[in-house]
Parts: structure tokens; sequence; C-alpha cells
């Protein structure tokens, strides 16, 4: 599944990033805890998340995540949001709860 | 490549905006270069965390990175405080960062050992007022 068709499918909305969501989605990972995120979360995983600051972005580019996924309509301060076009990292929002994001891209891709 | 290749930054204090300057440039660099990418995500994540240790515990330092075809060598020095008890700090969830570091995301108590998970070596040499340099060594394959 690409981050493209999780969008559709979930109805989330295109924050930033816009050009990178033919990437691939392979897992998914949940947190708020930067370094914890980075020791854990895989590459290609979605990286569900109610950080968007510009260090959310940094860690997302380094750890090499397919995206980040805002849930629970958490925002997306403005010079992360610029940092993440430069970067090419796609930022997705939902008002959705985090549990519940996690639950559906789990059944999608099972 | 039969050369190695140096790079140099200063990683600035204080400034969580600019954290991470230093491991992306790296990270572009290894990339152009055609090192495999899991590589590269070891080498971005145990730099990041190390910048980031510096800018929260020892207002800044220095990055130095050599890379040669079999392995990435960092060398990452500032003149903070120095660690007191590097056994404790290397404890996964110990952490003495204050709570607007908390705050942004930081301060997990993962960085020392996420930098010894993602690197083959990693050393830490630590003087209490004088300041810490931590060694590591990624293997390119």
């Amino acid at each position: 599944m690409t981050v493209a068709q999780m969008t559709t499918v979930l109805n989330l909305k295109v924050l930033a990033g816009k050009q990178s969501m033919e990437r691939l989605v392979a897992g998914g990972y949940c947190g708020d805890l930067l370094s914890w995120v980075m020791g854990r979360a895989k590459a290609d995983d979605v990286w569900i998340t109610v950080m968007g600051n510009l260090n959310a972005i940094a860690v997302a580019v380094l750890a090499d995540v397919s995206c980040i996924l805002l849930s629970e309509d958490a925002a997306l301060d403005e010079d992360a949001r610029q940092k993440a076009e430069e970067e090419g990292v796609t930022v997705l929002q939902s008002d959705r709860s985090t549990y519940d994001l996690a639950v559906a891209i789990g059944k999608l891709l099972s | 490549m039969s050369q190695a290749l140096h790079l140099h930054y200063d990683v600035p204090g204080d400034d969580f905006t600019r954290a991470g300057e230093a491991s992306g440039a790296v990270k572009r660099k290894l990339k152009q270069m055609g090192f495999n990418s899991s590589a590269i995500r070891r080498v971005a994540i145990a730099m990041y965390e190390g910048e980031i240790n510096m800018v929260i515990h020892a207002g800044g330092g220095e990055a130095d990175v050599e890379i040669m075809p079999e392995k990435i060598s960092i060398v990452l020095t500032d003149h903070g405080p120095g660690i007191p008890d590097v056994e404790l700090a290397m404890k996964e969830g110990w952490s003495t960062a204050p709570d607007h570091v908390r705050s942004l995301g930081f301060g997990a108590g993962m960085g020392l050992p996420n930098i010894k998970k993602y690197t083959d070596e990693m050393r830490i040499e630590t003087e209490i007022g004088k300041g810490t340099k931590v060694f590591m060594v990624i293997l390119a394959q």
C-alpha cells in the first residue's frame, strides 16, 4: 500500500509533502517521544503521533519512515510544514485517535 | 573511493531547530556515495542522538566524521559538564533533560542507548567540568 492509497481510504488530510506520497507503507509505529520512536520505528513505517514540531520532521527523515500521521487533529507547526516540504516528508492529519488509526491501518496492511 | 573523506560540523547549542543539520548532511552525503540504506539509517540515527545530547546538555559541540568504504567513524566532542555516571546514563529511560526539552518530545532517556544500539562500536570519554567525547563506528555492510 502506498501513502497515497492509505490517504484516500482513510480520508486523511495532506498537510505537506505531496511529492512523496508514492512511498510504500510497510508497517506502523505509534509514539510521541522522539528518541523512543527513532530507536524503534522501522524504515517505511507510517508514524502516528501528536508531535508536529520541527524535530519530528528531522526524526522522520533520519528514521526514514514513509510518512507522519498526526492523530487527534494535532497541529503541524509552520516551520515544521516548511521543513517537511523541503525534505519531502509527507505529513497527514486525522481527527481520529492514535489507537483508531493504528487499528485501521493494521487492517489495511493485513 | 580509495581515501577517507573527512567532514566537520559545528553543532550550535540550545538551538533545537538546527539540531539534526549535521546528521542530515551526512545522511545525504552517504546516499550520494551509494552506501546501503541500513548503514545510512544507523549513522543518521546515532549521530542525531549525539547531536541532540550536545544541544540539551553541553551547549553544543563539534562533529567529525570519517567516511571510508568499509566503515563510518564519528567523533562528537563537547565542552559541557561531563557525565557523572556513564553506566547510569547508558540505561534506557534514564534522563536528566529539563522539562522544556521534554515538551519537545526529547528526554526519553533513549539517546545513548540508541547510539549503542545502532553502532558497531561505541566509546565515551568524559571528564567532569571539561566535557565529553563520544566515539562511534558503523560498519558499511
